[in-house]
């Protein structure tokens, strides 16, 4: 079996004064979807950083493709690894194809512009998140929610191997939330590639994931979707009582 | 702001920037025609004006170009690294640092060390505003502005009581520096070879500079080595600025409008916009110059005195145009 295309092992994430979890272990494979559930604070942005990198977890190892992450060069990680962060900046003003191109970045030589393969591709990447319409437009001129999928573009025309997202959906219309983790999902079904994300949608979450890591004050469960996104698990994570309603689309969750 | 080839841009801005030092060469208090001009540039010296030409106003205007390219390449790095399009060397007290180390190295009498003297008031003025400005790794325009104005009144204090202890006989020369004035600069033409130097060494990073400017986390998933090339931006500012400063005294706020104003035309891609603003902010410079020394002839104002009255009203627009 090759190695995973990102693996966790025991890993520790700590804030000062808290440990958000102790020894989690995971192996992401081709073709899976990952979803991070848990409460607000729980540590779902500290895990997606530590993951990418960002941050040394303190104890424990992340590796790419069976290689430490430490010891892989920032642009040999940026095409294996790409992150949605929570929230982004726009000081200057950038059209939306400019953002989109700007994550070819790992795949274009230092020395060289980009191509019209880098452009054809950030084009169609504005395209898959329904905002090719703007990629003339400044981005500060454009609405939180069309900032957020232009956003999504540039992660999608990084196209790395792993996908992380921290809550993917925010600010999105419900019409857009659907398309935007259908997009995702799609990425991770290909069979070359993987998702991992945070989300708050807890229908959506049990629609696409194949995996779960449930985060609560210091304790971590991973495992399938299937073992991991049932009421009573959900219900004891957020501490509100949820009810499982079956459908043939998947299943609901509503407040109990 | 579609994108599109630099080169009209980039082509346009040396344009104007030939024009402006050709016009800086022919007006003054001696009118020298466009031949005469271009005679005395060939080395002819038969001509009276020739000298006046070569020795005076070739001298300053390269000089004021240098200047003003240097201030807002800085300018345009410092507004990356910040993410903040208020930044500039004057406002945020890297000026002030240069000034204060150049006259400290005055008034010891070490003259040879003015150069680097401004660099390290300049270096230590970055490592404090960067170091303090800093809140849970974003940056705040107040808490950045606030912590910039203190330094600034911190360099101020101290080259007040430089300019206290200094022996009379130097304190006019020694204004000059806090001033910002063209009248007596030399080292125009080094001046030159270190904005080029800037620039060539600036220039490889840029695609990196760009995604900083969208902040370090989205920069450090791209692949950008986010430290590396921060510290690299930052030596670069602060060394542009040093020389400026040690070149013009503080002349403020080039840094700031420059940057902004090219932004406007070009975008934010720093590979055209770092070389667009050494081009116009030369040629800023150059006009302010030249203007200064005719528009109350035959007294002369000092440049820094023009280019704050047009860059306070710029600065409090777009204060009021940028969000918390």
């Amino acid at each position: 079996m090759t190695a995973p295309l990102l693996a966790c092992r025991n890993v520790t994430l700590a804030v000062p004064g808290r440990t958000l979890c102790d020894g989690l272990s995971f192996d992401v494979r081709a073709g899976e979807c990952w979803v991070i559930l848990g409460p607000n604070g729980a540590g779902k942005t500290t895990l997606l950083a530590t993951l990418a990198g960002l941050r040394a977890p303190a104890p424990g190892t992340i590796a790419l493709g069976g290689e430490a992450i430490s010891s892989l060069s920032p642009r040999v990680r940026a095409r294996r690894l790409g992150l949605l962060p929570q929230d982004t900046f726009d000081a200057f003003p950038a059209t939306a194809l400019e953002i989109a191109l700007a994550g070819r970045h790992p795949h274009v030589p230092r020395w060289r512009p980009e191509g019209a393969g880098d452009i054809a591709t950030a084009r169609t990447a504005l395209a898959a998140v329904g905002m090719e319409h703007a990629a003339a437009r400044n981005v500060q001129t454009l609405s939180g929610g069309e900032r957020r999928r232009v956003a999504l573009a540039m992660l999608v025309a990084q196209d790395p191997d792993v996908m992380l997202l921290d809550e993917p959906t925010s600010h999105l219309d419900v019409a857009h939330e659907v398309r935007t983790l259908e997009l995702v999902a799609q990425h991770a079904r290909d069979g070359r590639h993987a998702v991992v994300m945070a989300l708050h949608d807890l229908t959506l979450a049990a629609r696409h994931a194949t995996h779960a890591i449930l985060l609560s004050g210091g304790a971590a469960a991973t495992g399938t979707a299937r073992e991991l996104l049932t009421a009573p698990r959900l219900s004891a994570l957020f501490g509100q009582a949820l009810v499982e309603v079956a459908h043939p689309r998947g299943s609901a969750f509503l407040p109990g | 702001m579609l994108r599109s080839s630099p080169w009209p841009v980039l082509a346009a801005l040396a344009c104007a920037a030939a024009l402006v030092v050709a016009a800086a060469l022919a007006v003054g208090s001696v009118d020298v025609g466009p031949g005469a001009v271009w005679r005395a540039l060939a080395g002819d010296a038969s001509d009276p004006a020739s000298a006046v030409v070569r020795e005076l106003r070739l001298p300053r205007a390269l000089a004021a170009f240098a200047v003003g390219g240097l201030l807002a390449v800085a300018g345009g790095m410092m507004q990356v690294l910040l993410r903040n399009p208020l930044a500039d060397p004057y406002v945020l007290g890297l000026s002030g640092g240069a000034a204060c180390g150049a006259l400290a190295a005055l008034l010891l009498g070490a003259a040879a060390f003015v150069t680097p003297a401004a660099f390290a008031g300049a270096a230590l003025s970055t490592f404090v505003v960067f170091g303090l400005a800093r809140s849970d790794g974003a940056w705040s325009s107040t808490r950045l502005l606030l912590t910039g104005i203190v330094v600034a009144a911190g360099w101020g204090a101290l080259i007040m009581l430089l300019l206290a202890l200094a022996p009379d006989a130097q304190v006019r020369g020694m204004l000059f520096w806090l001033i910002g004035d063209l009248s007596g600069a030399t080292h125009g033409t080094q001046a030159l070879w270190v904005l080029a130097a800037v620039l060539l060494a600036a220039l490889p990073l840029a695609r990196d500079a760009t995604l900083l400017a969208r902040g370090e986390v989205t920069a450090a998933t791209l692949g950008v080595p986010v430290r590396n090339v921060g510290l690299a931006l930052h030596a670069l500012a602060a060394a542009a600025t040093a020389v400026a400063v040690t070149v013009a005294g503080s002349v403020g706020f080039v840094g700031l409008v420059v940057p902004h104003a090219v932004r406007l035309v070009v975008g934010n891609d720093q590979r055209v916009l770092l070389p667009a603003s050494a081009l116009a902010g030369g040629t800023l410079l150059v006009l302010a110059d030249t203007l200064a020394r005719t528009i109350v002839a035959p007294a002369q104002l000092p440049v820094g005195v023009l280019t704050a009255l047009a860059g306070v009203p710029m600065f409090l627009w777009l204060l009021r145009r940028s969000p918390a």
